[in-house]
């Protein structure tokens, strides 16, 4: 196989793309997905402060290295899950990562900064762990980035990510999620603009990103995915896939193209009724917000003062 | 002969399959779905039309991560 490009020998192949890619020019294609994503979606300015939300793992890394190579001025913010066996090594990725390249990486730590874990907290909040967990990291990240004066959070959500979370809405018809299911997310009083700008790469390609870059990344799961319902969707979409390559970038293009009107009026009565939770001062409709609760039910302080950028 | 070493991974284990071996003929043989795996021989990524040499060390790396993020 060749490159697309260049005519040297590929590499890498994107089926859905019918394409091959040497080293050197699949590394551009990256780049420029991204570009043109951030461009597509208006998603951030030249001069914007940029968090970039880092788990050590493959998507975050090459999102981080993709916005820093665009010019991006990108710093990281790595949250500890206090998950054993995991959160140690992947902590350390995230660390290796931006020492390597001088970048600042803020961190977070559930345990060290707010008493609780990932299993306690959900123990304690009946939850299951990837609610809790997502729960604690959303909040973290918006208050980190209100206090170091950040315009905007950027995630590793990649296009399988995607279309496995529409698959899941699509499956309920949680018009709520659906409206919220955006490539950007516009910020408002007390959260921030969030961003995905690897919506248009698949995680295969960032993980060829990464081997290609050699980044080393976290490459072992985090124990308490297995067997949940977003790894179950990405298994079928991906079953789709390999019979009709693009099938999962037609399947979430189509929605951003000709969905976008699904739970529009949903998403605004959400925000109407948000007022500052008393206790954290993040944005809530209820009395306290839900991480708030979460921590007191789990026995840890929410009140934490949050690490800043020196910048 | 020199047989193909496979490392899989999650979790992590090595199994021997006898060689050459297509690297797409390799992944059926134990199971996997090509959009969820890269396959690296000795260090260096290929696509799905090389063919793998006897002797080689393969890893075929899952790229599919979990978790409603
Ligand atoms: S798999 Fe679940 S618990 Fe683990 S990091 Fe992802 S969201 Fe958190
Ligand atoms: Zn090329
Ligand atoms: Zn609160």
């Amino acid at each position: 196989m060749k490159c697309r490009v260049c005519r040297a020998p590929a590499v890498v192949e994107v089926r859905r793309h019918n394409a091959g890619f040497c080293r050197d020019c699949f590394l551009g294609h990256c780049r420029s997905q991204v570009e043109r994503a951030v461009k597509e979606h208006r998603m951030m300015g030249p001069d914007d402060r940029v968090l970039v939300a880092v788990s050590g793992g493959k998507d975050s890394l090459a999102l981080w290295d993709i916005l820093v190579e665009l010019g991006y001025r990108a710093d990281g913010l790595y949250i500890g899950l206090g998950i054993d066996g995991y959160s140690g090594p992947s902590g350390e990725q995230a660390r290796a990562f931006a020492r390597a390249r001088g970048l600042e990486l803020l961190e977070v730590d559930l345990p060290a900064d707010y008493g609780y874990d990932v299993r306690s907290g959900a123990a304690a909040d009946r939850r299951v762990p990837c609610s809790a967990c997502g729960l604690s990291k959303r909040h973290i990240f918006d208050r980190v980035a209100v206090q170091g004066g950040y315009d905007v959070v950027a995630t590793g959500h990649n296009l399988d990510d995607e279309a496995a979370v529409l698959l899941g809405n699509v499956l309920r018809w949680d018009l709520a999620y659906l409206a919220r299911q955006r490539p950007v997310l516009p910020g408002g009083e007390g959260f921030p603009r969030k961003v995905k700008p690897l919506v248009k790469l698949g995680e295969r390609e960032m993980a060829a990103y990464c081997v290609l870059k050699g980044i080393d990344y976290q490459v072992e799961e985090c124990p308490m995915a297995a067997g949940n319902r977003h790894l179950g969707y990405k298994e079928a979409l991906n079953v789709i896939e390999e019979r009709s390559p693009g099938a999962k970038a037609s399947f979430y293009n189509g929605f951003l193209e000709r969905g976008s009107e699904l739970g529009a009026g949903t998403a605004a009565a959400e925000r109407e009724g948000l007022h500052p939770c008393p206790s954290c001062g993040a944005p809530t409709t209820s009395a306290v917000c839900a991480f708030c609760k979460l921590v007191e039910k789990a026995g840890g302080d929410p009140r934490r003062r949050l690490p800043v950028s020196a910048r | 002969m020199g047989a193909v070493k496979v490392l899989l991974r999650n979790p992590r284990r090595e199994v021997e399959v006898p060689g050459p071996v297509g690297a797409v003929a390799l992944l059926r043989q134990l199971g996997y779905v090509r959009e969820a795996v890269l396959v690296i021989v000795d260090g260096a990524l290929v696509t799905g039309d090389a063919t793998i040499p006897d002797g080689a060390q393969v890893e075929i790396r899952p790229v599919v991560s979990g978790g409603a993020r």
